[in-house]
């Protein structure tokens, strides 16, 4: 995984609330068996039209709008635990998402693919949407060691939870599966511990 | 010290607690299938792990395949290499598979408890979202993405923090013609398509209890469509009498064993919940979605709400603010899905289409969740019934539910759906979703609008 320590972009706003997984990535494009290429597809539908053409006005098709922050309404990622949706908006080369609430399964598969989601109370978000909305070239900072985001034309700053563990994992660039390799013989313990107590199932 | 059934379940597959991280949970049962696994083996074939353990993980395709002549090669390359590759990926490391034109085959979350895989107690993980279905069984059972599917091939564990948790009581008892789908888009509807984010909830009451395995599998089904990670009963007679006999049910001595551990798994009564909600269960009507996120629902015979925020969801289903939907023409309907593709579903569907015939206007995708629901709704004439009135019974798959198979909605039509999700697209770019019970869906099918289908029965 890459490593993430502090990034300063502009940002991409998405004002949209409940953003689901099937249109960050439309399953048509999950028959494929490998991760990479689907940031060419991301938000497919709403990006192009029914016949390939960019839809104007949409904020991906909008050369005023642009960086590695996508910012959007709460309920990010909602729906399907496709993994796709990650692999999309990273290969689109976003490496943060800033939201009021993310959907819990692409919370996790965003941490795995090296996209940091940023959670944010409603106002902040508001107000990113606000300074973008004024100055695209507005950038913010995502200080991740200080967990903490700077809207660097105002000086507006707020604080945001990550889990220590993953927070440590992202500065190094560590795999979760990393770390389950190196305690196998914990699980082999475990697994010995279940049969002679009578496993449960 | 008073534990919930989460918690028990949860504690008794602690591996260890990182400090200040996740707990490695130990994982009882992998279920895979074609779409979210084959990165999760080309990323093990690339750091040389193999499958630790093989006898824990159960395949089936079901997203890609066709739901007719399935006999037949499928004729997407794409589709057809992606089943391919599952097949490849399953006799490469020993995982049993129950591969097309078997006669085992189907959705993943309907085979896994017709197989007895899915047992009281159990960590349940599957790279798919509605793997909440079996927490019906008393589980902890949740989606998870393909990074996570490949940590639990390698390790048989995960790394995952404890999650909040909610419970919701259902008192009473739902009217007639009022199904687990009712209940839970009402759920939803309450409580929003983000109000259970964070949470594992837990399912408890009356309403709850009275109902049939099958019928619990359709309520666990959507906890993730309120933004839960999953959602589990207490298991009880009605679950062990489901589970006993069944081709991985434990037998003999190992039954009896397993069954008074089962036995243990209940909510203790002072334990206590982040949320707790309480409902009625006799508030609930037959429920329909009238937008692109299943927290859009109404009864039947009611408006959409005057002062409805969400106007880009009213734009995209052409549907105006403050407008009934009873008595709307819909083209399309999809009965089948995990989530309402059980023969259940089919004998509900049966009781409003028998001496019916299929309105003109309608094309429908009735949708077996499995060769089993196939095989026994032709054994229970209901395949007859609908053949009678018009329509086609199809071979099991996911089908219409996410149209990544040739079975789709065209864009701007209408489609009465039992499936769980009415994203934008879900069912065929610009397709429009209205979810509702398999009652409801075989009166759509019959009137070729929407309609109440209590005046059908």
């Amino acid at each position: 995984m890459k490593k993430f320590n502090v990034l300063t972009t502009t940002c991409v706003p998405l004002n949209v609330e409940s953003v689901d997984t099937d249109q960050i990535i439309p399953a048509r494009f999950l028959k494929t068996t490998n991760r990479e290429g689907f940031g060419a597809n991301l938000f497919c539908d709403w990006r192009y039209d029914s016949n390939g053409n960019p839809t104007p006005g949409f904020v991906l098709n909008s050369k005023m709008y642009g960086g590695q922050a996508l910012v959007a309404g709460k309920n990010f990622g909602c729906g399907s635990s496709r993994e796709h949706a990650a692999w999309a908006i990273a290969g689109y080369d976003f490496r943060v998402v800033i939201a009021p609430l993310f959907a819990d399964i692409f919370r996790g598969n965003a941490l795995n693919n090296g996209v940091l989601p940023v959670q944010l109370s409603e106002a902040f978000v508001e107000a990113i949407f606000g300074e973008v909305e004024k100055n695209p070239q507005v950038t913010v900072t995502v200080d991740l060691p200080a967990q903490k985001v700077t809207i660097n034309s105002t000086g507006q700053s707020e604080q945001f939870d990550i889990n220590p563990y993953k927070k440590y994992c992202f500065i190094n660039g560590y795999d979760d599966i990393d770390y389950l390799l190196s305690i196998k013989d914990k699980v082999e313990a475990y697994e010995l511990s279940r049969v002679k107590s009578g496993a449960l199932s | 010290m008073s534990q919930t059934l989460f918690d028990k379940i949860w504690e008794r597959h602690v591996v260890e607690s990182i400090a200040d991280g996740p707990d490695v949970l130990y994982i009882d049962r992998q279920l895979i299938h074609e779409v979210t696994s084959p990165q999760a083996f080309d990323a093990m074939r690339r750091r040389g792990l193999k499958v630790f353990r093989p006898q824990q993980v159960t395949a089936t395709p079901d997203h890609n395949t066709p739901t007719l002549n399935q006999h037949l090669p499928i004729r997407e390359e794409a589709s057809r290499k992606a089943v391919e590759a599952l097949r490849q990926n399953c006799r490469d490391n020993g995982i049993a598979i129950f591969d097309l034109n078997t006669d085992y085959n189907g959705v993943v979350h309907i085979v896994g408890p017709e197989l007895g895989l899915t047992q009281p107690g159990m960590t349940i993980v599957c790279g798919d979202s509605h793997t909440a279905t079996h927490g019906a069984f008393g589980c902890i059972a949740f989606g998870i993405g393909t990074s996570e599917v490949e940590m639990a091939l390698a390790t048989q564990c995960l790394l995952q923090s404890k999650p909040k948790q909610m419970r919701i009581t259902l008192k009473g008892k739902l009217q007639r013609g009022v199904g687990a789908k009712d209940a839970i888009l009402y759920l939803i509807a309450q409580l929003t398509a983000s109000g259970g984010t964070g949470c594992f909830v837990e399912y408890a009451g009356e309403a709850f209890r009275s109902m049939s395995m099958e019928e619990r599998m359709t309520v666990c089904n959507m906890s993730i469509e309120m933004g839960a990670r999953g959602g589990l009963m207490a298991p009880d007679e009605a679950t062990f009498r489901y589970v006993k006999g069944r081709m991985y049910a434990p037998q003999g001595a190992e039954w009896e064993e397993k069954l008074s551990c089962w036995k243990t798994l209940f909510t203790d009564s002072d334990a206590s919940f982040d949320k707790e909600y309480i409902f009625d269960a006799e508030d609930i009507k037959p429920y329909i979605t009238y937008g692109t996120n299943p927290g859009m629902g109404m009864g039947i015979d009611e408006a959409i709400p005057p002062d409805e925020p969400n106007v880009k969801a009213l734009e995209y289903m052409g549907f105006k603010a403050g407008e009934k939907l009873l008595g709307k023409p819909v083209s399309y309907v999809f009965i089948g899905s995990c989530t309402n593709g059980r023969i259940e579903d089919f004998r509900a569907a049966a009781q409003i289409i028998r001496g019916r015939k299929k309105a003109a206007n309608v094309f429908a995708y009735l949708v077996p969740g499995s060769k089993s629901v196939e095989r026994q709704a032709r054994e229970e004439g209901l395949a007859a019934i609908f053949e009678e009135a018009g329509f086609t019974f199809r071979q099991p798959g996911c089908s219409a539910c996410l149209a990544m198979n040739e079975d789709k909605v065209p864009a701007g039509e209408y489609c009465a759906s039992t499936s769980n999700r009415n994203f934008e697209g879900r069912q065929g770019a610009g397709a429009r979703t209205l979810l509702v019970s398999p009652l409801t869906a075989a009166a759509a099918a019959v009137t070729g609008k929407i309609t109440d289908p209590r005046e059908l029965m």
